[in-house]
C-alpha cells in the first residue's frame, strides 16, 4: 500500500511539473498538432500536375490525337510547345518542365505502315522519384491510346495495375497512418529524456534518492505521465487520421491501444535510460535527438525497410518504431485484431524491459 | 576629490514592487576597500552591476573614476575590473588558456601580457596549475583565477560581488591577502559585497544596505564602538550545553541577537545596561555574564533586528533527551575510491543521539563524500556505516526512512507550490491521511509559511526557500537530520535564524549531522570532525579543538584560527 502510494505521489508530482510549466505543456500539444498538419498535407508521394513540354515534329492527326490525351489528363500540365529538339535541353535545365514528349517526324507514317511508332520521353532525373512516377503516367496514357486505336495493335501487352489494401494507392494513407507512431516517439522521448536530467541539474534528484524510495518506484512514477500523455496523443492522432484524412480503421480498437501502449513503454525505456546517463538537460536533449532521427528513418515510415542494405535492415530490428509503424498499418489497413499483432508487440516489450532495467539501475549508479 | 565610486540617490527597479535600490548615496574611494553588506535582496549585486555599466539606473547617478557608466562605458570597462558572483570562466580551458583569453579580450598583448601573467600567477599561487582545466579547480582556486582574469588589465578600480561565497577558510584568507596587496601596493580601490561579516571588519568603510536603502555608512570600528556596553559573553554553568543557553536567550525581550563564540553565548542587548544577567530563564544555567568587546557583527545584527520579521523559534523548555545517549551514527574505517583516487581514507567516528555533529574541512578534503555516503547518495567502497541502528550497506531503504536531508542549494521542486512540495515529500516518507495533514499544518505554522502555502516554491525569497527546505526535511520527524552546507550563500540574518531552528530541533532530540564552510558555525556543534586529504585532521568538542591549536602565539584561538593552524601543521608535516 505504502509502496503504491509513494509511486502515486511521484507520478502526481511529475504530472504537475509537466502541466505547470508552459513550455512542457506546449511540448505535449504543439508538436503533435504541427506534425499532424505538416505530414498530413505536405508529405505525400502522389505526383500531380506534372509540368511537361512537347516537341511535335510530325504534326499529323495521330500525333495531335495522342498529345491531346496528355493535355486532357489531370496529372499533366502543358507548359510549352517547343519548336525543335534544340530547345529541350534548356527547358529541362531551367526546370520549366519535368518531362518533354518528343514525337518524331515519321510517327504517323510508321503507324500506318504497321511498324512500331515511338514516343520519346525526356525526363528530368534530378528527382528520380517524381520522374519514375511521371513515366508511369505516360506509359498508362500511351497504353490507353494504343488500346483505343484497337484493331491495328498486334498482341500488345496490357499492364493491369491493381493495388491491394490501398486501392487508390494513396500514399497519404501510408503516411498519416504511421504518424501516431512518430508523435508518440517525439512526445515520450522528450518527456522522459528530460525528467531525470532536469532533476539532476536542479539538485532535486538527490532529495528524492535520500527518501525511502527504491529505483523501481522512481521508474514507474516517472514513466507514468509520459506513458499516459504519449498514449493519449497517439490515440488522438489516430482519430485525426481516420476522421480528418479518411484513413480507414479496419482493425480493432484494443489492438490499436495495445500497439501504442507497448510502443510507448519501449520508447520511455529508451528515454529514461538516456536521461539517467546524462548529467545535464542539454546532454539529455542531444542524446534524444541522436536517437530520434535514425528511429524515424529506420522505421519504414517513409522509406521501405526492404530497400535498405542488409546490415541496415538488421539494425532496424532494435528500433521499436519499426514494429510500431508496421503494426499500425496492419491494424489500420489490414483489419488486424489483438491476436494478429502479437508478433509486433513482443519485440517492443522486450526492448522496453531491457531499457527500463538499465535505466533503473543507472538511477543510483550515476549518483555522483 | 574622491574619484572611486560615487552614487547619488541611485534608484533601480525591476518592475512594480521590485525596487532593488531606493535612493542610495555613498562614496567609495581609491586606495581603500569599501564593503557592501546586507541581507539577501538588499541590492548589493544590483549596485555593483550599475557601477560596472551592466545595468542603467532608473534615477540618480553613479560615477566610477569620474566616468558615467551610461555614456563612457568603454572607457569605464577599460579601467575597472568587475568580478560577478560566478565568474564566467571557461571550464574546458586550462588556467593559462583562460588567462590568455581574457587578456586578448581586454587588449593586453605582447610583453605586457607575459609580465601580467607572471605577476598574477605568483600573486594568486596559481603558477603550478597553469595546465589544469579550470573546471577541475576547487571553488577557492576558481575564484582566484576569476580574480586574476579581472586583474589582467591592471584596473584602477575593482568591483567584487561576494567573491568568497562557498570558498573554504584557507582560500578565503588568501583571497583577502591578494586584495589587500592590490590596495596597499598598487593603490587600487575596491568595492566588495560580502555575506561574511568578519570580512566587513577588513574594510576601510562599510555600507550597510537593506531593501535598497543605506542604513549606515562608516568604518567598522565606529559601528563596533557604538555597541560598547551592550554586548555580553554569557558563560554557562559546567555541564550546561552552551547552545541550550543560546536557545533560552533567543527571543527574550531586550535581547537583539544571540550567537555562539568560543564556548560562550554572545548576547547583544537592545539598550545600554539592559540587565541580561537578570533574565529569569538564565538563573539556573549561567555561571557568569561579562561585558565583552563589541565587533561589527554585533552592530550589524542589532541594526537589522528591528527591520526584519522577528523569528520566534520555540525551544523545548526541558530537553527531551540530552546529548551523549545512544549512538545514532556509527562509522568505522569508512573508505571511498573513485577509480585510483581515494577520496575518503579510513574515517571512524560516532555521533550520539541529540548531538549536533559537524563535518568540516576545505574543498576536496572528503567531507562531502563522507556525508553523501552517510545519506546513501554515494555507495560505500569499504568500511562500516550504521545510521539509526541500520546498516547502510544492507538496509539502505529502511535507514533512509529515518533520515532527513537538506542540500546545499535549494533542491525542492521549484515549479510546485509550497503545499505540493510538502505533500510530495511527506508521502515519499510514508506519511498519509490525517497524519500527513496534521504534520503539514504544524510545519506551515512552525516555519511561518502559512501565508505562502500556495506560492510557487521558485518564487519564494531566499530565506523562505530555506525554511521550506527545512520543513520538508523535518516533515517525517526523522531521527537524524543531514545538512549539506545548509547556509552556503545564505545571508547573515537568515543564517542566524537557521541555526536557532537547528538548535531547537537538536534540543528536541533529533541528531544533526552538518557540513559547513563557516567555521563560526562550528561553534554550534557539540562535536566535530575536521577532515583534510580524505582523512581525520582532528575530532572533538569545539573546546577540545581549540585547545589543540592553543599556543603562545594564539592564546585564545577561534575555531577558524584552530582550523587554519591545524591545516598548516598538517601541510608542514607533509612537506
Amino acid at each position: 500500500m505504502l509502496w503504491l502510494r509513494q509511486v502515486f505521489a511521484i507520478a502526481a508530482k511529475e504530472f504537475l511539473t509537466i502541466l505547470k510549466d508552459p513550455r512542457s505543456r506546449f511540448l505535449v500539444i504543439g508538436p503533435p498538432l504541427i506534425q499532424f498538419l505538416v505530414f498530413g498535407y505536405a508529405a505525400t508521394f502522389d505526383v500531380t500536375d506534372v509540368a511537361y513540354a512537347v516537341v511535335d515534329e510530325d504534326r499529323s492527326p495521330e500525333s495531335r490525337d495522342l498529345l491531346a490525351r496528355f493535355a486532357a489528363s489531370p496529372d499533366f500540365n502543358l507548359v510549352a510547345q517547343l519548336q525543335g529538339l534544340q530547345e529541350v535541353e534548356q527547358t529541362i535545365d531551367a526546370a520549366q518542365a519535368r518531362l518533354v514528349l518528343h514525337v518524331g517526324p515519321d510517327f504517323a507514317a510508321r503507324l500506318h505502315s504497321g511498324r512500331p511508332a515511338e514516343l520519346q520521353v525526356l525526363l528530368d532525373g534530378r528527382n528520380s522519384n517524381v520522374a519514375g512516377i511521371a513515366l508511369g503516367y505516360v506509359q498508362s496514357i500511351v497504353a490507353a491510346w494504343s488500346r483505343g486505336r484497337g484493331a491495328r495493335g498486334r498482341g500488345q501487352l496490357e499492364v493491369v495495375r491493381r493495388a491491394w489494401f490501398n486501392p487508390a494507392l494513396e500514399s497519404r494513407w501510408l503516411i498519416v497512418g504511421g504518424l501516431p507512431v512518430q508523435i508518440v516517439l517525439i512526445i515520450v522521448m522528450l518527456l522522459t529524456s528530460l525528467t531525470v536530467a532536469r532533476e539532476r541539474e536542479q539538485g532535486t534528484f538527490d532529495q528524492t534518492l535520500v527518501a525511502p524510495i527504491d529505483s523501481l518506484q522512481i521508474l514507474i512514477g516517472k514513466a507514468t505521465p509520459a506513458f499516459v500523455l504519449g498514449l493519449l496523443d497517439g490515440l488522438l492522432m489516430t482519430a485525426g487520421a481516420v476522421l480528418w484524412f479518411g484513413v480507414p480503421m479496419t482493425g480493432t480498437l484494443p489492438a490499436l491501444v495495445a500497439m501504442l501502449a507497448a510502443y510507448s513503454c519501449a520508447i520511455l525505456g529508451v528515454g529514461l535510460f538516456l536521461s539517467s546517463l546524462a548529467t545535464t538537460m542539454q546532454q539529455a536533449l542531444l542524446g534524444a535527438f541522436m536517437v530520434l532521427m535514425p528511429s524515424v528513418i529506420l522505421s519504414g515510415f517513409t522509406t521501405p525497410i526492404e530497400n535498405m542494405p542488409p546490415w541496415l535492415q538488421h539494425a532496424t530490428l532494435v528500433n521499436p518504431a519499426r514494429y510500431a509503424v508496421a503494426g499500425c498499418r496492419v491494424v489500420l489497413l489490414e483489419g488486424a485484431d489483438l491476436a494478429a499483432i502479437v508478433p509486433f508487440l513482443l519485440p517492443m516489450l522486450v526492448i522496453a524491459a531491457v531499457t527500463m532495467t538499465l535505466a533503473g539501475w543507472l538511477f543510483r549508479r550515476r549518483a555522483r | 576629490m574622491n574619484d572611486g565610486v560615487v552614487a547619488e540617490s541611485l534608484r533601480k527597479s525591476f518592475g512594480p514592487g521590485a525596487d532593488a535600490l531606493r535612493g542610495v548615496s555613498f562614496a567609495a574611494g581609491r586606495g581603500a576597500i569599501t564593503g557592501l553588506v546586507g541581507p539577501d535582496g538588499a541590492g548589493k549585486s544590483t549596485l555593483l552591476r550599475l557601477a560596472a555599466g551592466l545595468l542603467l539606473p532608473d534615477g540618480g547617478s553613479v560615477r566610477v573614476l569620474g566616468l558615467d557608466p551610461d555614456g563612457e562605458v568603454h572607457e569605464l570597462r577599460r579601467r575597472i575590473g568587475y568580478m560577478p558572483q560566478r565568474f564566467g570562466l571557461y571550464e574546458d580551458l586550462s588556467v593559462q588558456e583562460n588567462l590568455r583569453l581574457f587578456a586578448d579580450l581586454q587588449g593586453v598583448v605582447g610583453d605586457r601580457r607575459d609580465e601580467q601573467f607572471e605577476r598574477l600567477a605568483t600573486m594568486t599561487g596559481l603558477a603550478p596549475f597553469g595546465d589544469r582545466l579550470a573546471g577541475q579547480l576547487s571553488g577557492g582556486m576558481k575564484q582566484k583565477l576569476g580574480l586574476a582574469c579581472a586583474l589582467v588589465k591592471e584596473p584602477e578600480f575593482l568591483l567584487l560581488d561576494e567573491p568568497t561565497v562557498g570558498v573554504d577558510p584557507l582560500s578565503r584568507r588568501e583571497l583577502w591577502q591578494i586584495v589587500d596587496t592590490l590596495v596597499d601596493e598598487h593603490g587600487i580601490g575596491v568595492l566588495v559585497s560580502t555575506a561574511y561579516l568578519d570580512e566587513a571588519e577588513r574594510c576601510g568603510d562599510v555600507v550597510v544596505l537593506d531593501r535598497g536603502e543605506v542604513l549606515d555608512i562608516g568604518p567598522p570600528a565606529r559601528f563596533a564602538a557604538a555597541m560598547r556596553g551592550r554586548v555580553f559573553a554569557v558563560t554557562p554553568r559546567p555541564g550546561v550545553p552552551p547552545r541550550r543557553l543560546q536557545a533560552a536567550l533567543s527571543g527574550q525581550p531586550g535581547v537583539l541577537d544571540v550567537s555562539m563564540r568560543a564556548g560562550r553565548v554572545r548576547a547583544v542587548a537592545a539598550a545600554d545596561g539592559e540587565p541580561i544577567a537578570d533574565l529569569p530563564a538564565l538563573a539556573d544555567d549561567v555561571a557568569e555574564v561579562a561585558a565583552t568587546t563589541p565587533c561589527f557583527e554585533d552592530a550589524f545584527m542589532a541594526r537589522l533586528a528591528g527591520r526584519s520579521e522577528r523569528v520566534q523559534v520555540r525551544a523545548p523548555a526541558v530537553p527531551e533527551r540530552t546529548a551523549g545517549g545512544r549512538v545514532a551514527v556509527q562509522v568505522r574505517d569508512l573508505r571511498k575510491h573513485f577509480g585510483d583516487f581515494e577520496a575518503v581514507r579510513g574515517v571512524s567516528f560516532e555521533v550520539h543521539e541529540g548531538e549536533i555533529f559537524g563535518l568540516l574541512g576545505p574543498n576536496g578534503a572528503g567531507k562531502s563524500t563522507t556525508f553523501r555516503m552517510l545519506c546513501g547518495l554515494t555507495s560505500i567502497s569499504d568500511g562500516e556505516a550504521t545510521v539509526a541502528g541500520r546498516d547502510l550497506r544492507r538496509a539502505g531503504k529502511r535507514a533512509r526512512a529515518r533520515l532527513g536531508y537538506m542540500a546545499q542549494k535549494f533542491s525542492l521542486y521549484g515549479s510546485l507550490s509550497v503545499l505540493e512540495n510538502l505533500r510530495f515529500f511527506g508521502t515519499a516518507y510514508g506519511l498519509a491521511g490525517a497524519r500527513l495533514r496534521t504534520r503539514i499544518d504544524e510545519s506551515l505554522a512552525e516555519f511561518g509559511l502559512g501565508d505562502r502555502r500556495r506560492d510557487t516554491a521558485a518564487t519564494l525569497p531566499g530565506g523562505y526557500k530555506q525554511r521550506l527546505a527545512m520543513a520538508a526535511a523535518l516533515l517525517h520527524e526523522p531521527d537524524i537530520l543531514f545538512l549539506d552546507e545548509p547556509t552556503s550563500g545564505v545571508d547573515p540574518v537568515a543564517r542566524r535564524e537557521f541555526w536557532l531552528r537547528i538548535n531547537a530541533v537538536a534540543l528536541a532530540g533529533t541528531t544533526v549531522v552538518v557540513t559547513t564552510h563557516f567555521m563560526e558555525e562550528a561553534e554550534y556543534c557539540d562535536r566535530m570532525l575536521i577532515m583534510a586529504r580524505g582523512a581525520e585532521l582532528a575530532i572533538g568538542t569545539p573546546a577540545e579543538i581549540r585547545a589543540t591549536a592553543r599556543s603562545d602565539e594564539h592564546p585564545d584561538p577561534s575555531i577558524e584560527d584552530a582550523f587554519l593552524i591545524l591545516a598548516e601543521r598538517r601541510t608542514e608535516a607533509f612537506a
